[in-house]
């Protein structure tokens, strides 16, 4: 019984449902877990003491007779979703001490279903950076070790770091994240997860902290495609108060798990085969197109010709829409606001107070984000760089769509590396690169999931991401499932609890 | 005939181009459910959203897009079926968004048109170029302590339509006969209450001056948030007498805001171009662009009510009104309607005059409205009745009258009171000269001989009547019987 938080969400529902444990006992073991492994980083704020509270009200709502999808499951929420009395950071030290009186619709919606949450999870600063080491609260280490460097404390990907690495040492069974540009993927490729983009609008942005508004999705990050498919049931849904969220039912995720992926085509773009790529990315991609291939699928060389696009374009668009969401931090309503100067009794003006507050309140990669924002969305370079960008976008949409008449899916690496050390970080444009491969899928806004197929030679984990068609996330968990089968991977994190 | 500043170089055309904001009547605001209530404690209109907490979400309230296609369809205007809105950005203690969300590129109504009424019968029409709609900004409250400002955000995100006219007024009387018309439609539409000394409606004035003849427009300055018709002509002939003065000197237009100051009568700078924001438009992400079906605007075209132009056109041709007096009974929805049910089945005429003479001239001296007066429609229409079957004469009416507005009482219940209703039965009448005749056989013969002293008989079937007779019929019957 001390490895319950090792388990997956399908193994604890059954256990749960026979009776072999509580979930109390799993939810205590997730705590332990938790504490044994607080040198992570992953959680800004655990909430044991709520956790064991709500793992007894679970259990006693199950011996009542309640069968809610995800009752007595523990999971972490990443801290960009706000959560009703319990501090919500967007690891920004400008939202320090804010607690919202409101919880997110897919938050809501995970406790309708009877989930427990254990606490707030690490990101990147207002959910911007691909390493997770902008956070305010401090950086979140990957629970994987390079065997080629093993001293060296390694990133867990970002921005949903906190709920990668979480996930992946076994602090909690499965946790949400969001994704603008890869944010789930990246991280989950990086910590040897699974994790799931939504459709755009399939889960409902409603109280999750802005990023960027056209593109920020939830989603599911956890040990299996079936947990993927199990928690996207819970947290989709059309909510009103959302109204880019989409009114269309929400079907069961699993129902297609396990039909594998015989007389499916599945598409390999050719365009994703960019220079400077490990090798051993490459061949890792062609072994699970090899394997699904195997497995009865057609294999389809296509072309998504404005590829090259989409990482600059959505440099111009994430940052532009983030520049204006974040114009509401300003110190006035709540979290931080930054003191007078030293000796007087407060600021000279208004202004003063608000850009000292900023300055104080917001880290570098954040003011930076906001900069290139306000830079592109000026006078006189607007059509030059967020229209150029917005027409980009259509045309990346439109790749998509032509290339979904002739396939199902499409494959692809999910990153263009294996995590990389804290110490060792790139920056600039650099980093950026990171998310060459996920940012497509973001702008045109369909879904994805990246799905660990393999190790690197220093011994790290590596995904693949499949794409699927809009709302067709049925047929993505699908493919993904044959990919996942097929691989089989079973290696587990050094740094695991 | 439009107005002209002659200067000492000659003689020089104003430009006038009128930004009106228009608070739209609903409930809730226009992108959360909180309530547009005036007169509200301070911040207890506010729900999450418009104070800007983190995750919160706008959601477009179908009232408010009813309320500008109906606007929309009241100035003729092309509605579009496509908009979008767009965040303007901008930091502002009162705007706790960093931005309001409002329609720069693609707004919800296009061109359109409206007559403005001038002196003696001159009606003029003038362009609009589009309405869009916005958000308010909140309230800074900088008079009630020393060190600090207070914020109100009651009527932050209030839902406004900026009705954008084209530079077609030519003076402060077009500008302020504009504002007036303007107003009186949307009221009449029911989609903004334009009670202008609530904000709920205010205009930025947009004026430049060019020599006459010219066709370029000169530059123009922008004078924000004039709150009322009057100031709004105040603050154009101010702002056209200085900008000629300005250009006559020699000196040159400076383009920037400027404020009206309505204790001085002048506008002042707020700030110059290049102090100007950069506003940052882009379409807000968090709201699909708006598309609308031509039914939906179509059902709300079949609803509108009769404007005041055709109910003007209406009073004169079915009451027989003047155009100046079916003009001011049009001019507020409330007056049309009460002069209808006044002139329903009566003499519409009489009922004209005497709603705009002694009802407004009762109202304006007590100072009370006319959804308050103490005679109500239906009791007018009972005096006016009273007066075209004889029951009282014309002048008693005015008696009458000023009996029912003092006590409320109707016209029959004082006339009875007060014994007032004129004897027309012409064998009563007839009873009482005969009776006269018969005593004065003296009287008799000199009146036949001096026709002027039949008076002295009409005053004696007045006594014998107690003055209720009526006077045609003593005349007629005189005239009969003394030849």
């Amino acid at each position: 019984m001390s490895e319950l938080n090792r388990m997956t969400i399908a193994q604890a529902r059954k256990g749960m449902a026979e009776g072999s444990f509580s979930s109390v006992e799993l939810t205590q073991s997730c705590v332990n877990a938790m504490d044994a492994r607080a040198d992570l980083g992953a959680f800004i704020t655990p909430t044991p003491d709520a956790a064991l509270e709500a793992a007894a009200e679970a259990d006693k709502k199950r011996a009542a007779g309640d069968q809610g999808p995800l009752l007595g499951i523990p999971l972490g929420i990443k801290d960009l979703f706000c959560t009703e009395g319990v501090q919500t950071t967007a690891a920004s030290r400008i939202l320090q001490g804010f607690r919202p009186t409101y919880e997110s619709t897919v938050t809501s919606n995970l406790l309708r279903d009877g989930a427990v949450f254990l606490g707030k999870l690490n990101l990147d600063e207002f959910a911007m950076g691909s390493s997770n080491t902008t956070s305010y609260y401090g950086n979140v280490v990957n629970p994987w070790q390079s065997s080629e460097k093993p001293d060296m404390q390694l990133v867990p990907g970002g921005s949903s770091g906190g709920s990668a690495s979480a996930v992946a040492a076994r602090l909690c069974l499965g946790a949400t994240g969001t994704d603008t540009g890869g944010s789930i993927r990246q991280p989950a490729a990086f910590c040897g997860i699974t994790g799931l983009k939504p459709t755009y609008g399939r889960c409902s942005r409603w109280g999750v902290v802005a990023f960027a508004s056209s593109l920020d999705q939830a989603g599911p990050m956890a040990r299996s495609v079936e947990d993927c498919a199990l928690m996207l049931g819970s947290m989709a849904g059309y909510d009103p108060m959302d109204t880019t969220s989409v009114d269309t039912a929400v079907p069961d995720y699993t129902a297609e798990l396990g039909a594998g992926v015989k007389g499916l085509k599945i598409g390999i773009p050719r365009e994703y085969r960019v220079d400077g790529m490990p090798e051993e990315i490459e061949k890792l991609w062609m072994e699970t197109a090899d394997r699904l291939r195997a497995e009865g699928a057609e294999i389809v060389d296509i072309s998504l010709p404005h590829t090259h696009a989409a990482l600059p374009a959505y440099y111009i668009v994430a940052p532009a829409e983030a520049s204006s969401n974040l114009a509401r931090y300003d110190g006035v309503r709540y979290g931080f606001r930054a003191d007078a100067p030293e000796g007087l009794p407060e600021f000279a003006s208004l202004e003063e107070m608000y850009a000292t507050t900023r300055g104080e309140g917001f880290g570098q990669e954040v003011q930076r984000r906001i900069m290139i924002g306000a830079y592109v969305l000026s006078a006189g370079f607007y059509d030059a760089y967020y229209n150029k960008a917005r027409q980009v976008r259509t045309l990346i949409a439109q790749d998509f769509a032509s290339a979904f008449e002739q396939v199902d899916a499409i494959l692809t690496p999910t990153t263009p590396s294996p995590a990389f050390g804290i110490t060792e970080e790139p920056t600039g444009v650099e980093m950026y690169m990171n998310d060459v491969f996920t940012v497509p899928a973001s702008m045109a806004g369909i879904p994805g999931i990246s799905v660990p197929v393999g190790m690197s030679k220093a011994g790290l984990p590596l995904g693949v991401q499949v794409l699927g068609k809009p709302f067709e996330e049925v047929g993505l968990l699908r493919v993904a499932q044959a990919v996942e089968t097929a691989a089989d991977f079973t290696a587990t994190p050094q740094l695991m609890a | 005939m439009a107005q002209t500043i002659k200067g000492q170089t000659g003689e020089w055309e104003i430009v006038i181009g009128l930004e009106v904001h228009a608070q739209v009547l609903s409930e809730s605001k226009l992108f959360s459910g909180a309530s547009t209530t005036f007169g509200k404690a301070p911040n207890h209109n506010v729900a999450l959203v418009d104070a800007a907490l983190p995750g919160m979400l706008p959601v477009l309230n179908e009232v408010c897009v009813r309320q500008a296609v109906r606007s929309g369809l009241g100035i003729k205007a092309a509605i579009n079926l496509y908009s979008v809105f767009d965040r303007k950005n901008y930091f502002y203690a009162d705007l706790p968004q960093g931005y309001q969300i409002s329609q720069l590129y693609h707004p919800i109504v296009g061109e359109g048109e409206l007559t403005i009424d001038l002196e003696e019968g001159e009606s003029r029409a003038i362009g609009i170029e589009r309405i869009h709609l916005e958000q308010d900004a909140g309230k800074s409250i900088h008079d009630q302590d020393p060190h600090r400002s207070f914020i109100d955000l009651n009527r932050t995100g209030v839902a406004l339509m900026e009705i954008v006219s084209k530079p077609d007024l030519r003076g402060g009387d077009e500008a302020s006969a504009y504002m007036t018309k303007l107003r009186s439609i949307l009221r009449y539409l029911g989609t903004c209450d334009g009670n202008m000394e609530q904000g709920s409606m205010r205009a930025d004035v947009n004026v430049s001056v060019r020599p006459m003849g010219s066709t370029e427009l000169g530059t123009r300055t922008e004078t924000k948030n004039v709150n009322s018709v009057r100031f709004i002509r105040q603050a154009v002939e101010y702002e056209a007498q200085r900008q000629v003065e300005l250009l006559e000197g020699g000196g040159q237009v400076v383009q920037e805001t400027r404020l009206y100051d309505p204790t001085k009568g002048e506008t002042r700078s707020m700030r110059s171009k290049e102090e100007a924001h950069d506003y940052r438009y882009f379409p807000d992400p968090d709201l699909l662009p708006l598309q609308l079906d031509q039914a939906f605007v179509d059902a709300i075209a079949a609803d509108l009510p009769e404007l005041p132009d055709e109910k003007r056109a209406r009073f004169e041709a079915s009451y027989g009104l003047s155009n100046y007096d079916a003009g001011v009974l049009v001019a507020e929805k409330e007056t049309g309607d009460f002069f209808e049910a006044v002139a329903e089945g009566r003499d519409a005429k009489l009922a004209a005059n005497w709603v705009m003479g002694e009802l407004f001239g009762a109202l304006n001296k007590a100072g009370v409205e006319l959804s308050n007066s103490p005679v109500s429609a239906d009791a007018l229409g009972g005096l006016i009745e009273a007066i075209g079957s004889d029951t009282i004469s014309g002048r008693t009416a005015k008696d009458v009258f000023a009996t029912m507005f003092e006590t409320g009482k109707s016209a029959d219940t004082i006339i009875d009171e007060q014994g007032l209703k004129q004897i027309s039965d012409e064998g009563a009448i007839e009873a009482a000269l005969d009776e006269i005749i018969a005593s004065n056989p003296a009287q008799v013969e000199k009146a036949k001989e001096n026709p002027k002293l039949k008076g002295w008989f009409v005053g004696q079937v007045m006594k014998a009547t107690g003055g209720q007779a009526n006077p045609g019929v003593v005349n007629k019957l005189i005239n009969e019987k003394l030849g």
